[in-house]
């Protein structure tokens, strides 16, 4: 209870309560500020486990092999002129592009035939061609190891009972990187599969019925329809995978650790051998970083591509 | 199942995180003496990790200190990316055992243990060159050689197959016991070779690989050792081009043939299955892989016989891995880490841990080397006794690199330069001049 000369409280609360919740209210009802306060947390994990990480791993890239001294772009020149790493970039773009080159046809092929598939069984095979996908990759790359292992390979056991010689799956260059590329393209052609056969689920029936009355042959339905239609997810999903491969490590590593005679080294596999295993973590980090400004500048050209289509579609 | 034993998510969560903990071992004392943080290999042998966690328990009790012990895996480089990890945060365990390289590695924020490796070697004298090429940086030791973990990985080989196709009777050239024999000095790498076209001949060729993994690596360096090639000379110059280095590689021209047509596949584990699966003749190996045929094979465990690698012109190097007990600078116990580690490799601490694990552990200290482990470890009775180097081996440690400094050596090892020297001359065609002028362009990028 307010006594006499004392300073009436409840009087201020509400004087000042309407202009204070005017306020909050005004600014509750900004949404764009409501969405940020609400991704705030995930903005704040992003900037602490990806921003910073990398920004580090930029600084730590441009120290020498002691890390007390600036050297500047010295450990990306030196890499340049080393013939070992030239061979990784060269065996990481063939590593990353033949793989989501593979894993885009292949996932487009699935996608269609399971879009001809009625929905009711459609479920069954979509679980079924997903678990490559679910299973983790350490695991799988361990199955498949296992078929292509020197002393006791199914796979050339296979090829023995057909009497057709074995294949040393691992130890040549070849044969190497086409495991690597066959053991990715089987991981991660399920990804692909999944968001073409959404894309095509999204595409309008009536165009198609459309096409039909015109008398569109089926390839010209895709060249005409389903291809337009799909370009913003092919486009996103190409460059996630571009990304993702990019940075592969476990399939490398568990299949061959970069053997033979360093063929299969890609860029994450070399970077573990030169920062963490050879004790120059300047040197790896930089071997990690030499891909950032191409798939960056890469990144900003197809996302723009994808805001420019989504606009023209609204 | 009855309803009362129902896995919940609740439980299972529990259950998991029980699970989870299971690595770490938390001792508790008064703690008057404060906390310690210790983070030791996991053994391959479980004992052994029982038997060091009942040593630390013992010390922590004894100094009233808290202490917590995990073991960390090899496996993955787990162990590798823990020290990296620790080093480059500056916090994590006080005490960790460092793998092979790791203490050159990582030295600049490493404790000097000068003062406990100085008490350790006056009393059970002083340790090889070896130990001080891998734990000394400018003078003083950065870590302490430590018995768990450390193997060499020499031959392991059937006796029975030996014996019967190769004309070798192991037994009569290293027999168990304190004994040069004249037929040792036969053992040389023509006799290797005699041996390694025998065994292919019968379907069971030597398990010696040509990969990029470390077996690999400590056979192909120790190979070009005993020609006398050596890559880089200890004060950092190449001196790759020599006429060791072609003989070693001539010498490979001949072996590899008569290898497994996957040697430049071979990882760390394919060797040690060939063994207990009786598809080989000879592996090099410390002796876990005669250990797991103990278990799986007792046939095959049965014929193995450890005994030191060939002798070439210039002698015979023993493959040779080791681990290293050492204290981080930014540790906020150093002292207690200090007084655990040299507890723990007392003559009774290291005995107990090398009785449990069949002898695996090397005691860095020659003077150790009279525990009865390795001749009592059977059957066959003696299979190990020339598992550790002994005096009258006349036989080297050896890593591959030496005698380069470590910063270069590191590398040569971990990007197995050795393994792929020989893969460009076998498997690449290569003719030897130029697959030398390749790796002299390699190690010329190692001195950057």
């Amino acid at each position: 209870m307010a006594q006499a000369g004392s300073i009436p409280i409840a009087e201020t609360v509400v004087a000042l309560a309407p202009s204070a919740r005017g306020r909050l209210h005004t600014f509750m009802r900004r949404r764009s500020m409501v969405g940020f306060v609400m991704a705030l947390p995930l903005i704040a994990l992003i900037a602490g486990l990806v921003v910073y990480p990398a920004l580090y791993a930029i600084y730590l890239s441009l120290l020498d092999k002691s890390m007390t001294r600036f050297v500047g772009w010295h450990n990306f020149v030196f890499l340049l002129n080393r013939a070992t790493f030239r061979m990784v970039v060269f065996q990481s773009v063939l590593f990353a592009v033949s793989a989501v080159v593979a894993k885009a046809f292949i996932g487009f092929v699935l996608a269609h035939l399971m879009h001809a598939i009625p929905s009711r069984r459609q479920r069954f095979y979509r679980g079924l061609l997903l678990i490559p996908w679910v299973i983790p990759l350490a695991l799988s790359t361990l199955g498949w190891w296992w078929l292509f292992d020197p002393t006791y390979s199914a796979l050339n056991w296979l090829l023995n009972q057909l009497g057709l010689p074995s294949v040393s799956w691992l130890g040549q260059p070849g044969w190497a990187r086409f495991c690597m590329i066959l053991v990715n393209t089987w991981w991660g052609e399920p990804f692909f599969m999944i968001m073409y056969l959404a894309a095509l689920k999204s595409v309008p029936e009536q165009l198609f019925e459309a096409a039909a009355i015109d008398g569109a042959s089926g390839l010209q339905k895709l060249r005409y329809i389903t291809l337009p239609m799909m370009r913003n997810v092919i486009s996103l999903t190409v460059l996630f995978s571009l990304i993702v491969t990019f940075a592969n490590f476990d399939i490398v590593r568990i299949l061959t650790n970069g053997g033979p005679l360093n063929t299969t080294h890609i860029f994450a596999t070399y970077a573990f051998q030169v920062g963490i295993q050879s004790g120059n973590i300047p040197l790896g980090a930089a071997v990690s970083l030499f891909m950032l400004p191409v798939l960056a500048i890469a990144a900003v050209f197809v996302l723009r591509g994808v805001t420019r289509r989504s606009q023209e579609a609204m | 199942m009855g309803s009362g034993q129902r896995i919940t998510r609740r439980r299972a969560l529990r259950l998991a995180a029980a699970t989870g903990a299971l690595p770490l071992v938390h001792i508790r004392t008064s703690h008057a003496a404060g906390r310690l943080s210790v983070g030791f290999w996991d053994h391959w042998v479980p004992q052994g990790n029982e038997v060091m966690a009942k040593q630390i328990a013992a010390w922590a009790e004894k100094n009233k200190v808290e202490v917590n012990f995990d073991r960390i895996t090899s496996s993955g480089n787990k162990l590798l990316v823990t020290v990296a990890a620790e080093d480059q945060a500056r916090t994590g365990h006080d005490v960790l055992s460092f793998p092979t390289w790791e203490v050159q590695n990582h030295h600049a924020k490493l404790e000097p243990m000068d003062d406990v490796v100085g008490r350790l070697e006056a009393k059970y004298g002083a340790l090889d060159p070896f130990y001080q090429y891998l734990g000394k940086v400018d003078g003083h030791w950065m870590a302490v050689p430590a018995s768990s973990g450390s193997q060499y990985k020499g031959p392991c080989a059937r006796l029975d197959l030996f014996r019967e196709h190769c004309g070798i009777d192991l037994p009569a050239m290293y027999p168990a016991r304190a004994e040069h024999t004249a037929l040792s000095d036969t053992w040389t790498f023509e006799t290797f070779l005699k041996a390694a076209a025998a065994s292919k001949k019968i379907g069971k060729p030597f398990g010696i690989g040509l990969g990029t993994t470390a077996d690999s690596v400590d056979t192909s360096g120790s190979i070009f050792a005993s020609f006398g090639a050596q890559f880089v000379d200890a004060k950092g110059a190449i001196t790759i081009k020599s006429d060791a280095t072609r003989a070693a590689l001539e010498y490979m021209k001949r072996l590899v043939p008569e290898l497994p047509q996957d040697v430049y596949s071979f990882d760390d584990a394919i060797d040690n299955r060939m063994l207990i699966g009786d598809q080989t003749t000879l592996i090099y190996n410390p002796p876990s892989a005669w250990a797991v045929a103990l278990r799986d094979a007792p046939k095959v465990a049965a014929q193995c016989w450890s005994f030191p690698t060939p002798a070439g012109p210039a002698g015979r190097f023993i493959p040779m891995n080791i681990f290293q007990f050492g204290v981080w600078s930014f540790s906020r116990n150093k002292t207690a880490g200090k007084e655990l580690i040299e507890y723990l490799m007392q003559r009774e601490q290291v005995q107990q841990r090398c009785n449990v694990v069949y002898g695996f552990d090397i005691p860095p200290f020659d003077s150790m080397l009279d525990f009865d482990v390795w001749e009592k470890a059977g059957p066959p009775p003696g299979t190990l006794y020339n598992y550790p180097l002994r005096p009258f081996h006349k036989a080297n440690r050896w890593i591959t690199g030496l005698p380069a400094p470590p910063q270069i050596a590191v590398q040569i090892y971990n990007q197995a330069l050795t393994c792929n020297l020989i893969a460009k001359v076998t498997q690449g065609g290569l003719p030897i001049e130029k697959a030398i002028a390749w790796a002299e362009n390699e190690l010329e990028g190692y001195m950057g």
